[in-house]
């Protein structure tokens, strides 16, 4: 597992390729955080509210200077001034306790980073009670409701000058070749972890940019959490599929859980495939798929590398929640589908290919031109015009008729060149198949209407079925009235005992008694 | 004996539909099929009969449930209804398997679909089978191992537990116990929403001993999700239990919810505040209530204080009588002025939207005195929708002090709004122009906002111009028809004679609207001639906008104008250049049947083959109502 994409170091240069934005991008946005201060000014965060009285700071010496014997116990004293919270919606509210505070955070971040020797054990409980009294909060209710993450500029953390110290200072705390995984477990429990991933949801990207590293260390380090955290990250995920439809760090988890599923062990457990199965192939269908969609592709390519016999369950699983008018998605979908057949074993692309190929077809006569051609776009990738050519007994009668149809009818004429180059390969790699095919056409196209015929014929039949029932239904039931009204018991024997209250099926069908 | 005979030929058919085939069409490959297919699945049913349905139409739908979500979603509400088909409450328990399986799916929609179905039958289950049936379905749903059964068993439990033995009510409670401290938050969050739900169906003694400790628990959950459910269960939980028990049971509880770290909880006790008031009785409510009412409305986040805003009305008018003013006086009222200034907008115009209700709880000199400069302030507003909810609300205001104390501020703030940029804005206080209209007084709207309304008419957003016509068809409505006449008749009448053609045709508007309300007499004399005219206008738009006005007007004239002023005009516009004006000239002719007489419509129907044909269309489509058997007959040749 330790093979990690993440940055090596502090995030705050982030070198990952994927959508995050950089700090310097973030900084671009200089409106809305003027706006969001001005609005906010006079009222104090979640967070702040719950600080009791206001102490006030006052600067100690610097742990450079300070004497060895009085180190630890400078550093413990600097660890808990950190524990002051400040209003940093009001901007100019304490200026001197805020600078003392960041410049101890500052002292603090290097003496972790450089000097050795100064994690022992005492300060474990102190510098988690400083991280967690920081950072841990109930994020605020989003500025704006109908907040879209490809859209709309994010809210960003007012109090972000502290907070950002305190996770560099969470960070370096974790790397210091000095971390003791079996000191850190009694303070770093369960409840740590799952209030660091509630963070997760912070709208603040330079945030979620720390949180992913840090977690990722957590995981590295802290083995007896790791069960927790994926159990956890599951639940968050299920949430955000089938409750709220709304988390702001669905990418960076899947980035950690990409590089999580690199280390898992052969065979793979079955909780693991329960967790492609039942989280990540679902994940698929949010709206917001195209803001982690990279990363969710590569944990799924993941799975497939680690383990090929899962791969019926994800395209099976793809083809379940295929778009049905998302075609923005769908063409997310078609990529997605590339990189499977990029790395598919021939012995499995066999077991999907027929549902796999009616999807595709269905994608090449879409009228949305940018469907349909990345679709045709497979018949372009070698590895996969390869399978096609050893399958092609059994892939082109699925897509011949589509292929010929549209050929013929699509509005697009880039769509219908690609189209005529993929009838080109198909006759080329098997002649004989393609004549009897084209030849064909008609017949089947014929055979086609008249089982369409038959549909119909066969509801027509139901349905009048149905009338005729219904009504005779509705005589027996006057009958039996009848009867009842003369006297006589109804006959123990007749059909219409089972059937009780004939009136009751009324609304079912068009008006029995009349 | 003969309708046995009949009910055997009727079964006779069923060879004619081996299931193989119904079941091919819920399986055909095209998605929209099988929907359609299993929209249909009665007819299924019913071809197969009861005994059929039961052994092997269900058994296949419960063997084959994976499906697309839309297709199971309507699996699922299906067979909730499917209790005749299958032979009546005494088979009501096939349907079972199948929404079990349903009940366990992924996809939250047809998971509570499914269990919605699931109720409706469990009412049909006699209490035996409640038991042999139903109850261990719900044992098994509630065990399962993936969150998803565990969820659906959640909304089961109610249902079931008042109609069985005592000892499987044990059994349930043990099982919604055990749910309730569920290692997903997703389980618990279905407990905790179903808790008050559950607790209604509860003897009053488990209910103080099972579920307020699970209240409790949920309450002081990890994750706010679940601490905000308990909050909703707070309700239904206070409401059961006897005043005394309360402080205990229910206080402690309820008071760390309103000071909860995590606003979402803060803003669920906002949001059921009303609800709670009622529940915990008029002591708790001024002991502790109160306080926490408070601090609500001083949130320091903008969404609770919203949410609480919206309910001072409510809650100032369910406090306890003798000591209502004074709270509200000593208590609330400061509040409230804080937040008439409130940084948030979505705060003020909350505010905006129940304050004015104040005025009648108390009363007129306490009005004037502390809720007056409030309105004030808030009709200046800089957040339109701030003034707009105090205007909306005026009537309130009135009953108590009479409009005239405000409508010396009231003009301006009218008049800004009514030039607001946003067209929204300007359409939403058009709407309550008419209850404006009513409170102001005729003279005062003659005086000071008669030239608004008519100015909205040139408007240049469409909305705003029928809205305008619209609001001066209410107006007449309340001031009668000679005020029309005198004051806005002459004005609407005036715009014909625009060069806009947009304005000509509000006029046109302007005349549907107005005719009925005016009455024969004005319009006749006044509109008509006005109308007529316009047929001679050189836009198409007009014309056919003539021929349209002429059917709307056509019902208010007496017959003598329509055939001697109104016809000959439509008869014109029907030979006009311009297919839509032909068109409408024609609906127009057409549309006048029912109120000519035959002979009009013999007229019509010997000008020419065109309208020969319009009328044939027309005794077709409404032979049945009342087109007169002549004239059929005369179209027929």
């Amino acid at each position: 597992m330790e093979t990690t994409k993440l940055p090596p170091t502090s995030p705050s240069s982030p070198t990952t390729g994927f959508s995050v934005p950089s700090a310097e991008k973030v900084d671009g946005f200089p409106r809305r955080s003027m706006r969001r201060a001005r609005q906010r000014r006079s009222h104090s965060s979640s967070q702040f509210r719950y600080q009791s009285s206001q102490v006030e700071l006052t600067p100690l010496p610097l742990l450079k200077d300070a004497p060895v014997a009085e180190l630890h116990n400078l550093f413990c004293k600097k660890l808990q001034q950190c524990c002051v919270l400040f209003d940093f919606l009001d901007c100019v509210a304490d200026l001197k306790g805020k600078e003392i505070k960041r410049a101890a955070l500052n002292e603090l971040v290097e003496s972790v980073a450089t000097s050795r020797g100064v994690l022992i054990e005492p300060l474990y409980p102190e510098a988690i009670k400083m991280i967690s009294v920081n950072i841990f909060r109930t994020l605020p209710p989003s500025e704006n409701p109908e907040f879209d993450p490809e859209e709309d500029e994010p809210t960003l953390e007012a109090s972000w000058p502290h907070l950002q110290l305190v996770y560099e200072f969470f960070l370096r705390f974790l790397e210091s070749p000095d971390f003791q995984p079996s000191m850190a477990k009694r303070y770093v429990d369960q409840k740590f972890v799952l209030q660091l991933l509630e963070l997760f949801d912070s709208e603040d990207p330079r945030e979620r940019e720390y949180l992913k590293t840090i977690l990722h260390r957590v995981y590295g380090k802290l083995l007896g959490l790791r069960a927790y955290i994926r159990k956890q990250i599951n639940n968050i995920f299920l949430r955000f599929i089938y409750e709220t439809e709304h988390f702001n760090g669905v990418a960076e988890l899947l980035e950690i859980l990409g590089s999580i599923i690199n280390g898992f062990a052969l065979p793979l457990k079955s909780e693991h495939k329960q967790f492609l199965v039942r989280v990540l192939i679902p994940l698929h269908t949010a709206k917001s798929l195209s803001i982690f969609h990279a990363q969710l592709a590569y944990c799924v390519v993941q799975f497939m590398e680690k383990d090929a016999t899962v791969t019926e369950y994800i395209i099976r699983g793809l083809l379940k929640y295929w778009p049905k008018t998302c075609t923005q998605k769908e063409v997310m979908f078609l990529g997605e589908i590339e990189e499977i057949l990029d790395v598919i074993e021939p012995s499995q692309f066999i077991r999907v290919q027929e549902p796999l190929f009616k999807q595709i077809t269905a994608c090449i006569s879409s009228p949305h031109f940018q469907v349909a051609e990345r679709a045709l776009y497979f018949w372009n990738n070698e590895y996969i015009l390869s399978l096609i050519e050893e399958n092609s007994q059994v892939i082109l009668p699925l897509v011949f008729t589509t292929l010929y149809r549209v050929s013929k009818e699509h509005w697009n004429q880039t769509i219908v060149s690609l189209i005529y180059n993929v009838l080109k390969t198909f006759m080329e790699m098997n002649s004989k198949l393609f004549d009897d095919l084209t030849a064909s056409y008609k017949v089947d196209k014929q055979k086609e209407l008249k089982r369409e015929r038959e549909r119909a014929e066969l509801w027509r039949g139901l349905e009048e079925q149905k009338e005729r029932r219904l009504q005779t239904l509705g005589e027996t039931s006057r009958n039996q009235k009848n009867l009842q009204e003369r006297g006589e018991p109804p006959q123990p024997s007749s059909p219409q005992t089972t059937l009780p209250k004939q009136p009751d099926l009324k609304p079912s069908g068009p008006s029995s008694t009349t | 004996m003969q309708h046995k005979s009949k009910m055997a030929g009727a079964d006779g058919d069923d060879s004619l539909y081996p299931i193989a085939v119904l079941i091919d069409e819920l399986r055909n490959e095209d998605v929209q099929l099988r929907l359609n297919s299993i929209k249909k699945l009665s007819t299924i049913a019913l071809a197969l009969g009861v005994e059929r349905t039961r052994t092997e139409l269900l058994p296949f739908l419960t063997d084959t449930i994976y499906d697309e979500d839309e297709v199971l979603l309507a699996l699922a509400e299906q067979l909730g209804n499917f209790t005749m088909l299958v032979g009546g409450p005494e088979y009501v328990h096939c349907l079972l398997p199948p929404l079990e399986s349903l009940a366990t799916v992924e996809e939250t929609v047809v998971r509570d679909k499914a269990v919605e179905s699931l109720r409706k039958i469990s009412q049909e289950h006699s209490p035996v089978d409640l038991e042999v049936h139903f109850e261990p379905l719900v044992k098994r749903l509630a065990s399962g191992d993936w969150f998803t059964s565990r969820t659906s068993a959640c909304g089961l439990f109610s249902v079931c537990y008042p109609r069985v033995s005592s000892t499987v009510k044990a059994e349930i409670r043990q099982h919604f116990r055990t749910l309730c401290s569920d290692d997903t938050p997703m389980v618990r969050r279905a407990a905790a929403s179903k808790l008050g739900e559950f607790a209604k169906v509860l003897e009053l003694d488990y209910v103080k001993s099972d579920i307020i400790s699970l209240f409790t628990a949920l309450a002081s959950d990890e994750q706010d999700s679940v601490r905000l459910l308990a909050v909703e269960a707070c309700v239904s939980i206070a409401t059961l239990l006897p005043q005394e028990d309360l402080e205990t049971l229910v206080m402690p509880t309820l008071r760390q919810a309103a000071e909860d770290k995590s606003w979402r909880v803060r803003y669920m006790v906002a949001d059921k505040f009303s609800e709670l008031q009622k529940a915990v009785g008029p002591e708790i409510t001024k002991n502790d209530l109160v306080p926490a009412f408070q601090n609500l409305l001083k949130d320091c986040e903008a969404e609770v204080r919203a949410a609480a805003a919206n309910k001072v009305k409510e809650f100032c008018e369910n406090l306890p009588e003798d000591s209502r003013e004074t709270i509200i006086m000593t208590h609330i009222l400061p509040c409230v002025k804080e937040l008439v200034s409130d940084t948030n907008q979505h705060v003020k115009s909350a505010l905006a939207s129940v304050i004015m209700g104040l005025s009648t709880i108390l009363g007129k000199d306490n009005t004037v005195e502390h809720l007056l400069p409030l309105f004030l302030a808030q009709l200046k507003d800089e957040c339109p929708e701030v003034r707009l909810n105090i205007i909306s609300n005026l009537d309130c205001v009135n009953e108590v002090i009479g409009i005239r104390q405000l409508s010396q501020s009231l003009l301006p703030a009218i008049v800004e709004l009514a030039e607001d940029a946003k067209w929204r804005v300007r359409l939403a206080i058009i709407e309550y122009m008419p209850l404006l209209a009513g409170q102001l007084g005729v003279e005062f709207f003659d005086e000071k906002l008669n030239t608004l309304c008519m100015a909205w008419l040139i408007d240049h957003v469409y909305a705003i111009r029928e809205a305008a016509t619209c609001n001066l068809m209410k107006l007449v409505e309340k001031f009668g028809a000679e005020w029309a006449q005198n004051t806005i008749v002459p004005k609407v009448l005036g715009m014909a004679n625009d060069p806009n053609y947009l304005h000509r045709m509000t006029t046109l508007f302007c005349i549907n609207a107005l005719s009925e309300v005016c009455g024969q007499d004005i319009t006749t004399k006044q509109m008509l001639p006005v109308v007529l005219k316009m047929s001679n206008d050189q836009v198409a738009n007009v014309r056919f906008n003539v021929a349209k006005s002429l059917q709307k007007i056509g019902p208010v004239l007496d017959s003598n104008a329509l055939q001697t002023e109104v016809k000959p005009v439509l008869e014109k516009l029907d030979t006009d250049t311009d297919m839509d004006v032909k068109y409408f000239a024609q609906e127009a002719i057409s549309g006048k049947y029912t109120t000519l007489s035959i002979f009009f419509l013999y007229e019509v129907a010997s000008l020419g083959p065109r309208s020969l044909l319009v009328v044939l269309v027309l005794c077709q489509t409404h032979r049945s109502t009342m087109c007169p058997a002549e004239c059929v007959s005369q179209c027929e040749r």
